[in-house]
């Protein structure tokens, strides 16, 4: 069964005033049907390889693979129009900050109605109906009301679900989240993640899971990837976590509170500049 | 001292002395605004305006006031550069003699409107209350007209000639200085330093004008000279409607209304002039972009 | 207390006219102190110099100048909201229906120019953006900073001088021409409405040759003012997160821009287009000179060269107001517009 994801040797690199910035260097991984998540503290280059998948970087971005391929197809030879199809219908990418990833002057419904209206041949009445269907799907208590509502007159939370129904709507096979609770308070967060994980597992879809914290990834997901400056600098099944061998996971792990423990001091992490350029 | 010596010197890290940090800071401002090739080109506008004003009568082939009509509409020849207007006098001479004029309308604008918008802004900012309220409607009123045709109207009021004019121009100038002002002032107005001045007993004119004002100069010259495109337009504009400066006087605006006549025929002695104006403009506007995206790059 | 939507409409429709209204009487003190500057004693100009004390008296009472200054700023405020401007020195009809006389005219040049305006202004904006530091960026750039450098009455005598002189492709300055004047009857005071409401459609043509220059050299300036605001809205809206989201869910780059950006940037848009129109009421002073256009700046550049002061504050006033009520409708405009602002 191909793989979803194929990606061999990523490379992104910016132009800078003083000369090229690589800020991924040299990324590979295939993903299944299964729950990957992708941690990383800022810059290491965990949300430009996210957006990659779906050629999403800005024009400034040079990017360049030995392999790139979602479902078998190869995504670097793809033609705008192909990633259009693909966008949204097949892989869809899940933000950080609702007020600021809905367009503020549409309706969300309409936003929602939309995403499906793309890839489906429907009447408004249809989408209309599929929309508030999806309201429900991500637990909206009253889909009707909150179908007219503008982004900026609902909650965070809310806000993310409307996100989420948005981007499940078409039915895609692989959902890319990047950073998708990292906005919302720790409450919410839970209820959103639940709701996404529901959502993930009964459709059999594919998930990436972009994320700077490392305990939420790993009691969430099936697969760890650590990166780092560009690098993946660990691999593992989450349950097997603990049992990391990269100092830069150690590090991060020990630097974890537990409420069980007793230590004084929390270890700090230290950086060998060796992790830059292994 | 060699030249690298001195480039090392201003842009050194750790300077000496203030006016080495000062004159450092001034270096690192020129070397990025020469990096614009498009502010280069409008700073050489106006430092050439300014030179060729400067030197109007040496340079100047003819005398401006001198009425020859037997040689009256001349096309451009040898002797007449840019040929003769309907009094027989030179073009290029009047040209360069209305430099001088220009300038001076734009320095004297300036040199009055800026200190009034500081003052007036920087007060309203500090005092707040019902000091502000009433400065700053009396600002939003003026900004309420149109600057041409409030200075239309104080020229009426006045008379025409070119210090009425110059007056009047002024006069619908300094309310966006005055709003740029205010702004500055408000942001550094509640800052650690201002409030230790005013425990060590500083009045209020002295925190004004020795620590506030001073923080304002840098977005109120990119202001200002942004504004010297406007001010000249203005003031051809009131020239062109024969309300600036007076005949003899040869005033780029008021050349072009006095040649219009002859446009169809003798075009030179109306689209010159004009074209000056519209080069000196553009110089403004070039250099104040230029020294904007300098001093104050976030609002680019 | 609950803030019933129509409640909080009305008690802000309420605080903007007090605003308007303050604004306006702040106009109506700026002209009324301008009048009090003039160094001609108006009282003189009602009765002569010859004039016997006495008579003097009289007028100078009648004129209410005995009066503290309040007061007579009192009976100025009045008399304007009256609709009384005075009389014209140079016309000596009221001020008043001058201008109801000419404003039309002024009024023709500014819509047209405002339609180009956006006509080729949003597309051109939108071009520059889209395409950012190629060929139509750069267009947009250098139109607008010739924009911001050329003199409008300059620009006019040349287009004259090109299109009328050398080219003869339009009708020389003028509103119409001598032969067609005063052959259709006034409704709108808009020649291009009212010959078509007659059905004289040589008339028609005629106005609309005349017409052309002027409210292309204004639309010019239009042009350059709105695509220079339209490129920057746009570069700003194509930066934001909601166009990455719109990308990922499969839209087209033309849906993206035509859809979601410009709605976003019609908002503060709709306010540039305001500000632009007023723009264009001073721009018209200078280009109904160039073009000796029958309108309102024409009207006030006469009456200052006469030193008729009832005409040029009154022309003052209305352009001011003119002014503030165009700020303020593109404010409520904003407001209606923008659902986060409501």
């Amino acid at each position: 069964m191909t793989p979803l994801i194929e990606v061999e040797d990523l490379r992104i690199s910016f132009p800078t005033a003083k000369g090229s910035f690589d800020a991924v260097r040299g990324v590979s991984f295939t993903l299944g049907r299964e729950k990957l998540g992708i941690v990383g503290e800022s810059g290491s280059g965990k949300s430009l390889t996210g957006r990659a998948l779906m050629r999403l970087l800005t024009p400034a971005a040079q990017l360049s693979a030995k392999r790139l391929a979602f479902d078998g197809q190869d995504l670097l030879q793809a033609t705008p129009r192909d990633l259009r199809r693909i966008r949204g219908r097949r892989i869809s990418l899940v933000l950080q900050d609702p007020k600021y990833a809905l367009n503020p002057v549409m309706t969300v419904g309409e936003q929602i109605g939309e995403a499906f209206r793309t890839h489906h041949r429907v009447s408004r009445a249809e989408a209309r109906a599929k929309t508030l269907a999806m309201l429900e799907a991500v637990r909206i208590r009253n889909p009707v009301r909150v179908h007219d509502l503008y982004p900026h007159e609902v909650s965070g939370g809310m806000g993310q679900r409307i996100m989420i129904a948005m981007m499940l709507i078409p039915e895609p096979d692989l959902l890319i989240a990047d950073e998708p609770t990292s906005a919302l308070d720790v409450t919410v967060q839970m209820q959103v993640l639940a709701i996404l994980d529901d959502l993930v597992t009964q459709r059999g879809m594919g998930l990436i899971f972009i994320s700077h914290d490392l305990n939420l990834v790993a009691s969430f997901c099936d697969r760890i990837l650590v990166m780092y400056a560009g690098r993946i600098v660990e691999e593992c099944r989450a349950s097997e976590l603990h049992a990391a061998t990269h100092p830069y996971t150690r590090g991060l792990l020990a630097s974890l509170p537990r409420i069980e423990e007793s230590r004084a001091e929390l270890a700090v992490l230290t950086r060998d500049p060796a992790w830059l350029t292994a | 001292m060699t030249d690298t010596d001195w480039r090392a010197r201003l842009l050194s890290d750790t300077p000496a002395s203030r006016r080495q940090a000062r004159l450092g800071q001034a270096y690192r401002g020129w070397l990025q605004f020469q990096r614009n090739r498009l502010a280069l080109l409008g700073l050489g506008i106006v430092l050439a305006l300014v030179l060729l004003a400067a030197l109007a009568p040496l340079v100047a082939p003819h005398d401006p006031y001198a009425q020859n009509l037997a040689r009256r509409l001349l096309a451009p020849s040898a002797t007449h550069w840019l040929g003769t207007d309907e009094f027989g006098r030179d073009v290029l001479s009047r040209l360069l003699y209305g430099a001088r004029i220009t300038l001076m309308i734009v320095v004297l604008v300036a040199l009055i409107a800026a200190p009034i918008g500081l003052i007036v802004g920087t007060a309203s900012g500090y005092l707040g209350g019902a000091v502000d309220a009433v400065l700053m409607r009396i600002t939003d009123i003026f900004l309420a007209f149109p600057s041409l045709i409030l200075a239309l109207a104080f020229v009426a009021a006045l008379g025409p000639g070119i210090e009425n004019a110059i007056i009047a121009i002024a006069l619908t100038s300094w309310p966006p200085y005055a709003r740029i002002a205010r702004a500055e002032t408000l942001t550094i107005r509640n800052s650690d330093y201002i409030a230790v001045a005013r425990i060590q007993g500083a009045s209020t004119p002295r925190i004004l004008f020795g620590h506030v004002m001073p923080l304002c100069t840098s977005s109120l010259i990119v202001r200002v000279t942004l504004d010297m495109a406007g001010i000249i337009l203005t003031a051809a504009g009131l020239g062109f409607l024969g309300l600036g400066a007076q005949p003899p006087m040869a005033e780029w605006g008021a050349m072009v209304s006095s040649g219009r006549r002859y446009i169809l025929d003798q075009w030179w002695v109306a689209t010159i002039p004009g074209l000056a104006i519209f080069i000196v403009s553009l110089g403004f506007n070039l250099l104040g972009d230029g020294l904007r995206d300098v001093l104050d790059p976030r609002k680019s | 207390m609950i803030a019933l939507p129509g409640l909080r409409a009305a008690r802000e429709a309420a605080q903007l006219s007090v605003q308007l209204g303050i604004t306006l009487l702040g106009l109506l003190a700026v002209t009324f102190f301008i009048g009090r500057v003039v160094p001609i004693d108006p009282v003189l100009a009602v009765v002569g110099d010859q004039a016997p004390r006495d008579v003097y008296e009289a007028v100078r009472i009648e004129l209410g100048l005995d009066r503290p200054v309040w007061v007579q700023f009192g009976l100025y405020v009045q008399k304007i909201l009256s609709g009384d401007f005075g009389t014209s020195l140079v016309t000596n009809r009221a001020v008043a229906e001058d201008i109801i006389r000419v404003f039309p005219a002024t009024l023709e040049l500014a819509t047209l120019a405002t339609f180009i305006g956006v006509l080729l202004g949003v597309p051109m904006g939108i071009a520059g953006a889209v395409w950012q530091d190629r060929w139509p960026d750069q267009l947009v750039r250098v139109l607008g900073l010739v924009g911001y450098s050329v003199p409008i009455f300059w620009l006019g005598i040349i287009g004259l001088l090109v299109f009328y002189g050398i080219l003869g492709w339009v009708a020389g300055p003028g509103r119409l021409g001598v032969f067609f004047e005063d052959v259709v009857p006034t409704i709108t005071g808009v020649i291009l409405i009212d010959a078509a409401i007659a059905g004289e459609w040589e008339v028609f043509w005629n106005a609309v040759s005349h017409v052309v220059l002027p409210s292309a050299v204004l639309g010019y300036f239009s042009v350059a003012y709105i695509a220079r605001m339209t490129r920057s809205f746009m570069l700003d809206q194509l930066a934001q997160e909601y166009v990455v989201t719109a990308r990922a869910k499969g839209l087209s780059e033309a849906r993206i821009i035509w859809v979601h950006a410009l709605r976003n940037v019609a908002v503060p848009l709709i306010t540039v287009v305001a500000l632009s129109y007023a723009r264009l009421l001073e721009g018209a002073v200078l280009t109904e000179t160039v073009f000796a256009w029958p309108g309102l700046g024409r009207y006030l550049t006469t009456a200052l060269l006469a030193a008729d002061m009832n005409a040029v504050l009154g022309s003052t006033i209305v352009v001011g107001a003119v002014f503030v009520g165009l700020n303020m409708i593109s404010d409520v405009l904003y407001r209606l517009m923008d659902p986060r602002a409501r």
